[in-house]
């Protein structure tokens, strides 16, 4: 079986949820024996180089027109770079910004090839032939999902592949109309949906682009049951077509480093990380922070993150008066994100509305309890967890105190919190979604 | 002659209310939800249980059967059903219903001070006296706890016989239908719960895979009969609440039970005993050593429902750890709290084995997981730390 997956970033940078659940994903098809054809804008595909070769025409025989990329390891997956600076996480205003520093990139990488040419990336991957496509961008966010489109069908035109399998709303376009020209299944896969961006601030072009992939899909997979109620209840969709497929983590692979010392800080540290945003609910954070700094006073609180809410949340920390007990790191990756969950006795995600949420599960491995909010899919399935509701900022001070204040709690949390996440596995994922390709092609079950 | 030996556990534990690190009044228990559970498990299981024990009573001069009823469980039924207490009364009052001692808060005092078990102990066999009129002279641990060393402990109280989990694991090859010595006592009896008969009505009465269900009363008095030759007495030990609570009435558990007496009293070769009228009947016949700690809980029949992880070792020996300092504080209301918290059944919701798979803790428990109950429990004592220091 060979599938056309529309993805989204590949490793060594992958910078949030649905960039982790779509490589997790095909790596483990590919473990399974499945075919994948990975369509990947290149706005993530910069950063892959060094793991990657790049195919010449004369090295794949079979497809002359069709340059992919392999990446070690991962025998049954081609990566197919198409130029597109779509990003994952994004919104209209963050694409338009991005697109005005795109543009200044290129007029400045122009200038110093003298002056022509200024399309071509220098010895960017870009460069691959049939990425290039119509037009370079189109304008707002949607113009350029349906120049994404355009590109994508292109792309499949000039390969075999028997399910299309698209990532979130972005894809769906390209995935609905690769389906229609070439008349294979589609499957869609939702890892979160406008609602749970925008709350009711939702955006009815996205929402649009949304049902219309979701209705044109042969198949709908959420991340979990809060997210199934979602897409039936709000966009209609029978629950028939609906299946749950939970995320995992990856336990072997990218290598983390486990059993690894603590590190002891005079204060006790709770930390919150992920994009600071008003879906993840950090307000919530800082008021049970303030609450929990009534009872007890040597206790830090790191917020590590990015995102529209950073400055709002720092000074809404100074106001509660507890500026000097919370810590504003940014963006962590790498060393950093290792201290910092090696520091943490505790890790807390308030999100107001989490359509599975991988982070608990990444800070479970790497030995940290969780509290986590109730309105997370990622709840359905984890027990070894605290659970709170996101606005009950009391019950979640009186957690965060328990945990800090009786190392048996933290003990009992950690040591069945390690052992019940080795249960979230990528090849499970992928043999449910073995299934649903099945399932779309009339094999049966 | 094999003689069916029924002992029934009536207890319900004072459930905690929900009590976050900011709380400070020193109410911990929620009067709601333990009336309203008292009321309605009086409703389905204790009134009707009573009067159907109470009409077989009558009915058959030969049916005879035991309870443990524990201090808190008394209280609380005095408070909210006062018509429970009178109802047992009307059966203790016939003669043939034995009362079984017990700790008065249903604790694992044992495991911790000797001194407070033997305390509690007492109360409770006093407090029987006080409402029942009858002192009880055969012990039953919480939760079926027990070793060489209680049985020893028990003696020297007075006690004539003792209760314990007959389980395979711990008897090999010896028959729970014989009266034995526990070792190192010198006229202590020992009961073993037929954990298989006792369970055929207990869990899988109205389990509709069992290949047996539905369990008529004839085919269960024809497999009581089939002991005769290897013992003489079957210990059927269990929850009251089988009655109309674990088991529904719909289970027909209640028809079962109005049934017994006759089918296991026809033809004259078995009858009914209590504890002590099998104890008298019967001499022991040989010595059993069990050297470590058993339970009639879980497949494990040990301690690991209630001292399994860190939180449960870790909430019982804090707890107990202020017993020197409650008692020192001269205060009746602090002391009386404190030892409801002893009640095993707080520990017992902070198991995690099973957890993730949820099975019948699940159904007991009040919270929504171990960790809440664990949390909850340390809060409330603090308060209680709180109030020795104020």
């Amino acid at each position: 079986m060979r599938i056309l997956m529309l993805g989204w970033e590949f490793p060594p940078f992958i910078s949030g949820g649905l960039g982790t659940a779509c490589f997790g994903l095909t790596k483990a098809l590919g473990h399974l024996g499945t075919d994948v054809l990975f369509i990947l804008p290149r706005g993530g595909a910069d950063q892959t180089l060094h793991r990657v070769h790049v195919l010449s025409a004369a090295e794949a025989p079979d497809q002359p027109a069709s340059p992919y990329w392999t990446v070690e390891g991962l025998e049954h997956v081609r990566l197919i770079p198409v130029d597109s600076v779509l990003g994952p996480y994004q919104t209209e205003q963050e694409y338009a910004e991005e697109r005005v520093r795109e543009t200044q990139a290129r007029q400045v990488a122009g200038k110093a090839a003298g002056g022509s040419a200024p399309s071509a990336g220098g010895a960017k991957p870009a460069s691959l032939g049939v990425t290039s496509g119509p037009g370079l961008y189109a304008g707002d966010l949607f113009g350029e999902v349906h120049r994404y489109a355009r590109l994508v069908a292109e792309v499949a035109r000039r390969h075999d592949f028997d399910v299309i399998h698209a990532h979130d709303w972005m894809t769906f376009p390209a995935g609905l109309s690769v389906s229609a020209l070439t008349g294979k299944p589609l499957v869609v896969h939702v890892h979160s949906t406008e609602f749970d961006r925008s709350g009711t601030a939702v955006n009815q072009r996205v929402y649009d682009v949304e049902r219309a992939g979701m209705h044109g899909a042969r198949q709908v997979i959420c991340v979990s049951r809060l997210t199934r109620g979602i897409v039936t209840g709000r966009y209609g969709v029978p629950e028939g077509k609906c299946r749950v497929i939970y995320n995992a983590i990856t336990v072997n692979g990218e290598p983390i480093p486990s059993s690894v010392e603590r590190i002891e800080t005079g204060d006790k540290i709770v930390l919150f990380l992920g994009r600071i945003t008003m879906q993840k609910g950090p307000e919530y954070f800082l008021a049970a922070a303030r609450k929990v700094l009534d009872v007890m006073d040597n206790v830090k609180f790191v917020m590590a993150g990015s995102g529209d809410m950073v400055r709002r949340m720092i000074e809404l920390a100074a106001a509660m008066g507890i500026g000097h007990r919370v810590t504003f790191t940014g963006f962590l990756r790498g060393d950093d994100l290792d201290r910092v969950f090696r520091m943490a006795d505790l890790y807390v995600m308030p999100s107001v509305s989490e359509p599975f949420g991988l982070a608990p599960l990444e800070a479970l491995q790497r030995d940290v309890p969780v509290l986590i909010s109730k309105q997370s899919g990622v709840s359905e399935v984890l027990t070894h967890a605290l659970k709170v509701d996101f606005w009950d900022i009391h019950e979640m001070a009186n957690k965060i105190v328990a945990v800090l204040r009786h190392p048996p709690l933290q003990k009992t949390l950690r040591e069945h919190g390690a052992f019940e996440v080795r249960k979230f596995a990528w090849i499970d994922a992928a043999r449910a979604l073995m299934g649903v390709y099945s399932e779309v092609l009339g094999n049966g079950a | 002659m094999a003689s069916v030996c029924f002992y029934f556990q009536v207890h319900q534990p004072y459930r905690l209310r929900r009590y976050s690190v900011f709380d400070a009044d020193p109410n911990y228990f929620d009067e709601y939800a333990n009336a309203e559970l008292c009321r309605k498990v009086a409703r389905r299981c204790y009134l009707p249980t009573n009067r159907l024990m109470l009409d077989l009573l009558r009915r058959h001069p030969e049916f005879a059967v035991s309870y443990s009823i524990t201090g808190v469980a008394l209280e609380q039924f005095e408070h909210w059903a006062p018509e429970v207490v009178d109802s047992f009364r009307a059966l203790v009052d016939t003669g043939r219903v034995e009362l079984l001692a017990e700790t008065f808060y249903h604790s694992l005092a044992f495991l911790y001070s000797r001194d407070e078990f033997r305390e509690q102990v007492l109360s409770h066999s006093a407090r029987m006296q006080e409402t029942f009129g009858v002192r009880p002279r055969i012990f039953r641990n919480t939760e079926l706890i027990y070793n060489n060393d209680l049985a020893r402990f028990i003696e020297d109280l007075g006690f004539t016989g003792v209760v314990a989990e007959g389980a395979d694991h711990i008897l090999g090859y010896r028959s729970p239908a014989f009266v034995y010595r526990p070792a190192g006592t010198k006229n202590l009896s020992l009961l073993l719960k037929h954990y298989r008969l006792s369970d055929d009505i207990a869990f899988r009465f109205s389990d509709r895979n069992w290949p047996e269900w539905p369990l008529k009363a004839e085919t269960f008095a024809h497999w009581v009969d089939q002991v005769n030759g290897n013992g003489y007495v079957v210990n059927l030990f269990m929850d009251y609440e089988t009655f109309g609570e674990h088991q529904w009435e719909d289970s027909g558990i209640f028809d079962f039970m109005y049934h017994l007496p006759g089918f296991v009293l026809k033809g004259g070769k078995n009858d009914f005993r209590t504890p002590s009228q099998a104890l008298e009947a019967h001499e022991p016949e040989a010595e059993l050593d069990i050297p470590h700690m058993i339970s009639w809980a879980d497949m494990e029949r040990d301690l690991s429902a209630w001292l399994g992880n860190a939180m449960q070792s870790n909430a019982l020996h804090e707890l107990y750890r202020l017993e020197e300092a409650v008692k020192a504080a001269g205060n009746p209301q602090l002391l009386h709290d404190w030892r409801l918290l002893q009640t095993s059944d707080h520990f017992y919701y902070m198991c995690t084995k099973w957890f993730a798979d949820g099975d019948v803790h699940k159904y007991f428990n009040p919270y929504e997981s171990p960790y809440d109950s664990y949390i909850n429990f340390m809060n409330v004592l603090d308060n209680v730390r709180a109030r020795l220091k104020g």
